[in-house]
């Protein structure tokens, strides 16, 4: 057995994640070109490319150890087998008030994970992470600025209910002690999570229209 | 609101004005100027401002209708004059 | 700063290429000239954005996703720079949309028909842009200044989507039968609407558009140019073209080909092409469900 390999529960945590942000990645795409305004559109479009730049880098690490490549990774598996959380599954476009509550309770959430996978024991992996939090930066920045305007305008409502309702699935995103912190910093009382252990029905279809061209040839470059 | 963006290509280069957008605040008009003037790391630093603050002064400086070329490279022809000076500088002794 | 010129020291003016800039003075009909043609633009790039979006959703790789939503957030980013020109110039960005949503002004004829296959995407990519990027350069000496200088923003952001394109065809190319067969069926569906793009050849003299030097090149120049830089690269991949009647004369160098229908092009871009309805039904809804952001947003200035 190979001294260096990562332990499994690692190796499990890098591939839930990478999932995480390939499918957030999908639904943030779905808004491209019909976001509220332009100026917007351009930014949302370079949040969903982060994501799924993220998740590339992330699938990269795991295929090396499970030796396989990141497409694969991230097309060629079942439905079944990623490990997404149902927060990242829930298509919410057209509705703006709903994208941004999960945005900013996912940002604040991934602050948290990549906060803890930078101490982690297996040296790529802490370095990846480091990377990914300096990008978060400005995801951060945007999920903020947005929460707060739209607290302070008229459709404060709105966005509270938004918060409100996929609470539970944010804090479903992490485990144990992280979820604590999640708490603090959303400045909410935990409640009873949405975890990993079932996906939502959201992400079948979700999955068939984005494997769709891949799998019409088996086996062919692209 | 409309701000106007002044970017900076390379360090040490001026900031030239890049184009406009709509935000509602600093805070936005922040975001939005990075994506439209800096995602292909096009820009070294950007200035923002609110577009009622920048002013077209026209006509920049009345200053040609009597003659200054004493404060002009061609308000000086010192061919005739450097002529005469090298050829009495010839003609003394050494 | 231009004084006051009226609408034939105007024409004289930029006909020796002399340009006009933003607030200056001009004629009614230079302005509306100008609305006109670059609010067909920016509606173009909105437009444009649709048929590629639904492959972002697709894309058999990670690298092509990637790539894919790069290029079409470019494409709204141009829409961004072109409509603020358009605003500047006396009609507001809502203005814009609520025509182009209500099918009141046009868009180009090539975003009116569906996307089918993953070999769409690469002929899109590839020759509709290409189609387009020669419009582009030759705007670069548009007598508006303001839009001459988003030119140059446009067609240097530009500069990798045709690489992508034919990247994402030499993949199929070099790949199985299947995925050669759909670039092929690509090819086939999109070489109508690819000729016509350009436009009919009106005359440089009765284009008012080419008169204000908004245009400075004729349709058929644009076209010819096409044909001359993309046909043999089609034809090199083993690709075939079909319009049996297309020729380049090797002595003048002008290519011949197969009259375009005109009647299909001005019937698309009235708003009757097979895809319009969908896409303008789109943009209406989510302009809609997404109204109270821009009201709750924008209205407040902070």
């Amino acid at each position: 057995m190979n001294a260096q390999a990562p332990p499994r529960p690692e190796l499990d945590v890098v591939l839930a994640f990478a999932d995480d942000e390939l499918v957030l990645g999908w639904r943030d795409s779905e808004w491209t070109g019909v976001a509220p305004f332009l100026e917007e559109d351009v930014a949302f479009s370079s949040i969903a490319q982060g994501e799924i730049g993220h998740a590339r880098a992330l699938y990269e690490l795991a295929a090396g150890e499970l030796g396989t490549d990141a497409d694969a990774l991230a097309f060629d598996r079942s439905p079944g087998e990623y490990r997404c959380a149902p927060l990242v599954e829930l298509r919410l476009v057209r509705d703006w008030a709903r994208t941004i509550a999960r945005h900013w309770l996912y940002e604040t959430a991934d602050a948290v994970r990549v906060a803890a996978l930078m101490e982690s024991g297996w040296p790529e992996l802490a370095g990846l992470a480091a990377k990914m939090d300096r990008e978060e930066t400005y995801h951060r920045m945007h999920a903020r600025m947005w929460a707060d305007r739209l607290r302070a305008s008229a459709e404060r409502e709105r966005f509270e209910a938004a918060v409100e309702e996929l609470w539970p699935a944010a804090l479903g995103l992490l485990e144990g002690q992280q979820r604590a912190r999640l708490c603090e910093l959303v400045g909410r009382e935990p409640v009873e999570p949405v975890g990993r252990d079932e996906h939502t029905d959201e992400l079948a279809p979700l999955w068939e229209e984005m494997t769709m061209v891949r799998r019409s040839i088996p086996g062919a470059t692209w | 609101m409309i701000w106007e963006v002044f970017r900076q290509e390379r360090e040490g280069q001026p900031f030239q004005h890049g184009g406009s957008i709509e935000a509602p605040n600093r805070e936005f008009a922040e975001a939005y100027a990075i994506e439209l003037y800096g995602r292909r790391a096009e820009s070294v630093a950007l200035w923002i401002v609110p577009r009622d603050e920048v002013r077209e002064v026209q006509e920049p400086y009345v200053a040609d209708v009597f003659d200054r070329d004493y404060r002009r490279v061609d308000g000086y022809s010192l061919k005739t004059r450097l002529k005469e000076a090298r050829e009495r500088a010839g003609a003394a002794p050494a | 700063m231009l004084e006051r010129l009226n609408e034939e020291e105007l024409r004289a003016h930029v006909q020796k290429g002399g340009q006009v800039e933003a607030g200056d003075p001009m004629p009614e009909t230079y302005r509306k000239a100008l609305v006109k043609f670059i609010e067909m633009h920016g509606n173009s790039e909105l437009m444009g954005v649709l048929p590629e979006r639904e492959w972002i959703l697709r894309a058999p790789t990670l690298q092509r996703k990637l790539a894919l939503t790069a290029k079409v957030q470019d494409e709204v980013g141009h829409a961004q720079l072109i409509y603020r020109v358009v605003e500047d110039l006396g009609k507001p960005r809502e203005a814009c949309l609520d025509d182009l949503v209500a099918g009141k002004t046009k868009f180009h004829n090539v975003f009116h028909y569906p996307t089918k296959t993953w070999g769409d995407v690469g002929v899109i990519a590839w020759l509709v842009d290409a189609a387009a990027i020669i419009s582009q350069k030759a705007l670069l000496k548009c007598s508006y200044a303001p839009y001459a200088r988003i030119m140059k923003k446009i067609c240097w952001e530009e500069s990798f989507h045709i690489l992508h394109g034919r990247d994402v065809v030499l993949a199929m190319m070099t790949g199985t039968d299947e995925q050669r067969e759909l670039v092929q069926e690509a090819v086939d569906r999109w070489w109508g609407p690819l000729m016509q793009f350009h436009g009919n050849p009106i005359p440089a003299e009765d284009d008012p558009m080419f008169q204000w030097r908004i245009k400075s090149q004729a349709n058929e120049d644009a076209r010819q140019q096409f044909l001359d830089g993309y046909v043999p690269q089609i034809r090199e991949l083993g690709l075939t073209i079909p319009d049996p009647a297309l020729v380049k004369d090797e002595e003048t160098g002008v290519w011949s080909y197969t009259e375009p229908d005109w009647d299909e092009l001005k019937h698309v871009v009235t708003g009757h092409g097979p895809a319009t309805e969908r896409r303008l039904g789109l943009r209406r809804a989510s302009r809609e469900e997404t109204a109270w952001v821009r009201r709750a947003i924008l209205a407040d200035a902070a």
